[in-house]
């Protein structure tokens, strides 16, 4: 069985998706992982030219079948208090967070 | 007939000719839904009630489908035209914004999510006199093929066989419709999540082209690779749902301005002259043996192989030219591809979902914003997100994204080219949609690889964007649906639902078409 994502590499990676794990929850996810990881590398095995371009979508997109970029410009929401109704937190039209860390750069 | 055994088609007609009425068609739905669905999904719900019973839906938005019944009716008492859906009751998968309605993904995260707007495709629906009778249930964030994984419990269940999945993610869209709930539903298909709950639960579901209909709205999930599109008992009803929710939108960039055909007026001319491949990559699954750690070739089962060349027959039979041998080699790296691409683009999706604008908030041991975010995540995201996170971050890391991410991108490269290839030689490719029928609740949950396979067959055609359709093409020994699976060139939907209409035909006498769900008895 892989064990790529071994416990150090795992906890770096919950840090980095901002999230906290019970340790029955972080071994079951790290063992989902490093199966994932067996099945992902199968892709090692398909030879690939140096000119095989990357596909980031199936269908092209060309001038034909796509809209032109559109102007960037803002438009004024019909009804923001609409919006701010699902904020877990606001005061006055602001949305209220815990406080902000600070962090020296 | 019984009202709710109706297709979209007749209801539209019935109802525009004033020989039933809107609200009494919706009565009829309504009624089917009491008599078969059961409880509905809720959060920490117990996944064991109710039994023999279907639940679909999420959220059951009865009164504001009896506004819309009612406005139909009023409609044509003016003498207006509400529209080729007019009267039409459907469901919409909880993936999709409607406004002011619970829009919650079928996670604790959006549990208390009311969405501000409505996607473009539930829009175009409404606005063509559809029925809205709630949201469906899924996988939580679509991530997966049973529905076991949403956050809103008693998940779906097969209306063949209630102790099996109604596959997913789309499950409860599939399963309302084959209940005869209702006789359309919205779904979405990110790596067959239209096509195989179709096939487990018999009914026939659409991925279209990438593009041809809308995301405006759609809560995403893999951006390059999600596709709204319709599911419903029969072909005709989704060649007439598609041709309401395609075209461009002005609010989704993505969305083809390829000008969009009436689906309809050439359903009924047949396959004569069409040529139809089949691949012998699609008569076989290759998947990562937990157990051995090793990676297995084994041939697809005899009853989906056998109903594939059966169609094939009836479809010879009726004009079309049968290539076989139509190579697609690439096929078995669809999942390994998409175990990286849809991660990466899964993880960058749902880092939205931080307990500051909307949703879930946690509310007990925060100390600043960073604990907010990571309790919140924490405590509201189910397993197959956090799996989908972690496994984005990593792959797309900057010192592995060469070796997993980059090289995945390469391979979708191989894949669409395999359909470019293939296309050039035939006008679609007919295939088995799924490895297995409907499989039992519990038999594969908990093995995210395992499961993330029954999608082998359907997925090279997200990476490649073309699309698809699955159809019934009968039942197998244990009396579960199985289907088959035509995979056409980008915006060949027209030629893809001809085809599937000829195969109706040419079934319409077998014994099996006329089985009906025990669930529904």
């Amino acid at each position: 069985m892989s064990e790529q994502i071994t416990p150090e590499v795992f906890n770096h990676l919950v840090e980095l998706a901002a999230l906290e794990l019970t340790p029955e929850e972080a071994e079951y996810l790290r063992r989902q992982l490093n199966n994932q990881l067996t099945a992902i590398d199968d892709l090692s095995q398909v030879p690939l030219d140096p000119d095989t371009p990357v596909a980031s979508h199936g269908v092209p997109y060309t001038p034909a079948t796509s809209a032109p970029i559109r102007v960037d410009e803002w438009h004024p929401h019909p009804d923001p208090a609409k919006l701010l109704k699902g904020a877990p937190e606001t005061d006055n039209g602001y949305i209220v967070v815990p406080e902000i860390p600070h962090q020296d750069i | 007939m019984k009202l709710h055994e109706l297709t979209a088609l007749e209801i539209s007609q019935k109802i525009k000719s004033r020989q039933l009425s809107a609200e009494e068609v919706l009565d009829a739905h309504l009624g089917q839904i009491v008599a078969v669905d059961g409880v509905s999904g809720i959060l920490d719900g117990n996944p064991a009630a109710e039994p023999d019973k279907v639940h679909a839906f999420i959220t059951l938005t009865a009164e504001r489908a009896r506004a819309q019944a009612k406005a139909v009716d009023e409609k044509l008492a003016a003498g207006q035209d509400p529209g080729p859906l007019a009267g039409v009751p459907v469901t919409i998968k909880d993936i999709f914004c409607v406004e002011d309605t619970p829009s919650t993904a079928a996670s604790k995260i959006l549990a208390n999510f009311n969405a501000p707007y409505t996607a473009t495709a539930v829009e175009r629906m409404e606005q063509a006199g559809a029925v809205i009778l709630g949201k469906v249930n899924l996988d939580e964030f679509t991530y997966g093929s049973s529905n076991e994984s949403s956050a809103f419990q008693p998940a779906p269940r097969n209306p063949w066989d209630t102790s099996r999945v109604p596959g997913g993610s789309s499950g409860g869209s599939a399963a309302s419709v084959a209940a005869y709930e209702v006789p359309l539903s919205l779904g979405t298909d990110t790596a067959g999540s239209i096509r195989q709950p179709a096939a487990f639960c018999g009914v026939v579901g659409m991925k279209p082209t990438y593009g041809r209909v809308s995301r405006y709205g759609l809560i995403a999930f893999g951006s390059s690779l999600d596709c709204p599109g319709p599911l419903s008992r029969t072909v005709s009803d989704s060649a007439l749902m598609l041709n309401v929710i395609a075209g461009a939108d002005p609010r989704d960039a993505t969305a083809a301005t390829v000008p969009v055909p009436d689906y309809l007026a050439e359903l009924e001319n047949g396959v004569r002259g069409l040529k139809i491949g089949l691949s012998p990559e699609y008569f076989q699954i290759t998947y990562f043996h937990a157990e051995s750690g090793q990676l297995e070739t084994q041939p697809v089962p005899n009853v989906m192989k056998n109903a594939v060349l059966d169609a094939a027959q009836r479809l010879a039979a009726m004009g079309a030219e049968i290539v076989e041998n139509v190579a697609m080699p690439h096929t078995r790296y669809g999942i390994p591809a998409y175990f990286v691409i849809s991660r990466v683009e899964a993880a960058s999706n749902l880092h939205r979902f931080d307990g500051v604008k909307y949703g879930y908030r946690a509310q007990s041991g925060i100390t600043d914003l960073r604990s907010m975010y990571r309790k919140t995540r924490a405590e509201a995201f189910g397993p197959q997100p956090k799996l989908r996170i972690l496994m984005g971050m990593y792959v797309s890391a900057a010192q592995y994204s060469e070796q997993y991410y980059n090289r995945a991108l390469r391979v979708r490269s191989l894949l669409r080219r395999d359909f470019d290839e293939a296309f050039g030689k035939v006008d679609l490719l007919l295939t088995p949609t799924t490895p297995t029928s409907a499989f039992p609740i519990g038999g594969l949950y908990g093995d995210s690889v395992l499961m993330q396979y029954a999608d082998q067959l359907t997925v090279p055609g997200n990476h490649a964007g073309v699309p698809g359709i699955s159809i019934p093409a009968g039942l197998d020994t244990d009396g579960l649906p199985i289907g088959i699976q035509f995979l056409g060139p980008d915006f060949s939907e027209d030629v893809i639902l001809r085809a599937s209409r000829a195969y109706e035909i040419a079934t319409q006498a077998e014994a099996w078409r006329q089985a009906k769900p025990p669930v529904t008895a």
